[in-house]
């Protein structure tokens, strides 16, 4: 089996030549489905502890202690513990809930980041389905998530999950908007849709070098609006602990509400891959122009490891602000997307279009 | 073809209700508010009491007068000094007695190191209630500290214990001057730090300025004392103005705002906390040496007659009213606690806010159950 930590294209296809040996066509289809399954479900899980982990201790990191140290060496066991409990915790369904959707709602949530997860690039050569529409594939799987949201708080018949779900709503579909906006402008600049051309045309410098001033300020703009998409604080308004106890997922009790929980640090993952792919060049290693000595050792670095490092420092930056800023307040969220971000994106693009035409990047 | 038009005149909006608490993470013990809502909008905020109700002014009928102080800690637990130096005061005052000058000095001492432990607390929960999670942290760190000297001095942490009728009920530790001026010092260093993490920040400005607003005047109507009060432009600081113990002979600022809303009340007590500061740093190098008792009778009998003593805790003004029939129990005790009267407020600042902004107006109120229910 050949393999490359350069190029997983030539590992990919030694797996597809040698299950064709011995597989039919079809069953070659089917077998490869099942593996791009099962390896995104182990991303998925495997990830999302790996994050819930890392978030406790940045947390522990800004708030002077020490996090979880039990469980395991640095307590690295410690959210492999907690998933084993909320496995064998009783599902509990309220009396009066709407017993199909309170049950799919879940489902829904983690189905979308599962579907997201397909186009995200992790090395060359490694991504499960390259759409020629990558970009809008991600954006809009992504904000079907809000479904399960608004379900979730309908359907559990509780107050506090229907205010929590009423916000989120409103919260998501309006920072839609601002990420769509934001992706639009980098589309223009990178001409394509395409996640691999985007990455491929950052060969040469990532997009926010590039892209002059626009591009910055659409990257504060996607930090801003994907941190609200995925619910996270500032912005944890749906679930504002202090005010309406957990919102929307109030009710929901074991796997389930693991379900809620992984599929918010996956969606944080999703936003910080995207944030990579658009901004800050996917996998591409960092170039300064004529340096070759200094270029041939950032080649020397794998695309993975860079992608996952870049990926690492835009998380770390959204947990940054999670633990130091106070939430904000459901009007001024809004007022925050439709008075400030909106217009600004708009103009953004007007002049990422006149540096685009007049030919002004770099 | 037929179309269906919705027609708007039949829908309507209702107001519903939501209890907010005993169990919920922002009332801090067990208040149930049962708020009416429309949306987001309060409407109306009724506070339910009485779920921690401990019976603490019927059980003291049948106490001794100094066992009294013990359950006084139990109101409120976050000044318990000075609930125990209002019992205290109240007894020595029917009696006549005069306490030594260093009693008076280490209870002014006490009281306002358990007044800025009382407010850092606050200020975490502020925070914590605003979203702000690490603000917990940073509170925690610098209250344990004080703590740690409660600890050295009288073996207690939270419910102290310290004073007693006729004087406090042990001297204090060697250590106590060199470490209270080693906080003074920490302390001092660390107070920009909290302006720096909520006052100065853009999102907690932008959510409490001109919201949850209480005007002087509806202050003195509804008795809201402390900070709280005197954020609105209400002077009604007991160490100032009826001066115990040791105030009349420190100086210090009477921490008054005239904007009455949420933020002026979190900036009272930031402010009040450097006041705090300022007084222990003066008194601390100049603790009278003498007895840290009178000594008082096995048994003490209060004379026939009715006594008052109001002392400032670090949430308003303490009245303790006794009634006594020259027995060697009170006829009837009654505390005026200042939770109580100032959660009474709640209502009339939080008509017309959002869900988020009563968290943070309660949060202001600085309100402690116990206290309330007694």
């Amino acid at each position: 089996m050949a393999f490359d930590i350069y190029d997983f294209t030539s590992l990919t296809s030694s797996i597809h030549e040698g299950l064709a040996t011995f597989l039919p066509p079809v069953g070659v289809l089917v077998a490869e489905w099942l593996l791009v399954g099962i390896s995104v479900l182990l991303f998925v899980a495997v990830f999302g502890l790996i994050l819930v982990y890392l978030e406790r201790k940045v947390c522990a990191l800004f708030q002077q202690r020490l996090g979880p140290m039990r469980v395991g060496k640095w307590g690295l066991l410690q959210t492999v513990a907690d998933f084993i409990k909320l496995l064998m915790k009783e599902l509990i369904t309220p009396n009066k809930a709407d017993k199909f959707l309170y049950n799919l709602a879940p489902f829904i949530v983690i189905i979308v980041t599962f579907m997201a997860i397909a186009a995200i690039p992790f090395a060359k050569g490694l991504q499960a389905i390259d759409f020629d529409i990558g970009v809008l594939y991600v954006s809009a799987v992504a904000s079907l998530g809000v479904i399960g949201i608004l379900l979730a708080g309908w359907s559990s018949n509780n107050k506090y999950s229907l205010i929590g779900a009423m916000r989120s709503g409103a919260q998501i579909i309006s920072y839609e908007l601002s990420v769509g906006l934001s992706l639009i402008t980098m589309i223009i600049l990178a001409g394509s849709m395409q996640i691999s051309e985007i990455i491929q045309a950052q060969s040469t410098g990532w997009f926010i070098f590039t892209g002059h001033i626009p591009a910055i300020i659409a990257f504060i703009v996607f930090l801003i609006a994907g941190t609200a998409e995925t619910n996270r604080g500032p912005f944890d308004l749906a679930e504002a602990e202090s005010e309406l106890t957990a919102g929307f997922h109030t009710e929901y009790s074991g796997i389930k509400f693991a379900f809620f929980f992984l599929a918010e640090y996956v969606n944080l993952f999703i936003v910080s891959a995207m944030a990579t792919v658009l901004f800050l060049g996917g996998w591409m290693p960092f170039h300064v122009g004529s340096f070759e000595g200094f270029n041939a050792v950032m080649d020397f670095v794998p695309p993975i490891f860079w992608f996952f490092g870049k990926v690492m420092f835009v998380i770390f930056v959204i947990m940054w602000f999670k633990w130091t800023f106070p939430r904000l307040r459901i009007d001024q969220i809004l007022t925050l997307e439709w008075k400030y971000l909106l217009p600004i994106n708009l103009l953004n693009i007007l002049l990422m279009t006149l540096i685009v035409l007049m030919g002004w990047h770099f | 073809m037929t179309t269906t038009t919705l027609d708007f005149d039949t829908i309507k909006t209702q107001e519903y209700l939501v209890n907010m608490g005993p169990q919920h993470p922002s009332t801090h013990g067990v208040l149930r508010l049962v708020l009416k809502l429309e949306g987001e909008i309060v409407h109306n905020v009724d506070p339910v009491v009485g779920y921690i109700h401990s019976g603490i002014e019927k059980m003291c009928e049948s106490l001794a007068y100094h066992q009294i102080p013990h359950l006084t800690d139990r109101m409120d637990y976050l000044s318990a000094h000075m609930n125990n130096e209002a019992v205290a005061l109240c007894v020595e005052n029917a009696l006549q007695i005069e306490v030594p000058d260093r009693v008076k000095v280490i209870r002014t001492i006490m009281a306002e190191l358990q007044r800025l432990a009382s407010h850092q607390l606050w200020w975490c929960v502020m925070g914590m209630d605003m979203g702000a999670l690490t603000t917990f942290f940073y509170g925690l760190r610098d209250r344990e500290l004080i703590l740690d000297i409660f600890e050295e001095t009288c073996g207690a942490r939270l419910t102290l214990n310290y004073s007693t009728p006729g004087g406090v009920m042990f001297d204090i530790h060697p250590n106590f001057q060199k470490r209270v001026k080693d906080f003074i010092k920490y302390f001092r260093a660390k107070l920009p730090e909290y302006n720096q993490l909520l006052s100065g920040n853009v999102i907690f400005r932008e959510r409490t300025i001109g919201i949850g607003h209480l005007s002087q005047k509806d202050a003195i109507a509804w008795g809201v004392t402390g900070p709280s009060g005197r954020a609105s432009g209400f002077a009604c600081d007991v160490r100032k103005h009826h001066p115990y113990s040791a105030y009349d002979r420190v100086n210090f600022n009477e921490i008054l705002r005239t904007e009455g809303d949420t933020y002026a009340r979190y900036q009272a007590r930031v402010d009040e906390m450097s006041e705090s500061l300022d007084i222990i740093g003066q008194l601390i190098d100049n603790i009278p040496e003498g007895d840290h008792q009178v000594k008082m009778k096995g048994i003490i009998k209060l004379p026939e007659g009715e006594f008052y003593q109001r002392v400032e805790t670090a949430r308003g003004e303490l009245g303790v009213f006794i009634v006594s029939d020259g027995k060697k129990n009170p006829y009837r005790v009654k505390f005026r606690s200042p939770g109580f009267s100032n959660l009474a407020a709640l209502n009339h600042m939080s008509k017309g806010v959002k869900i988020a902004d009563l968290v943070a107006i309660m949060s202001t109120l600085d309100l402690v159950i116990p206290d309330i229910d007694r």
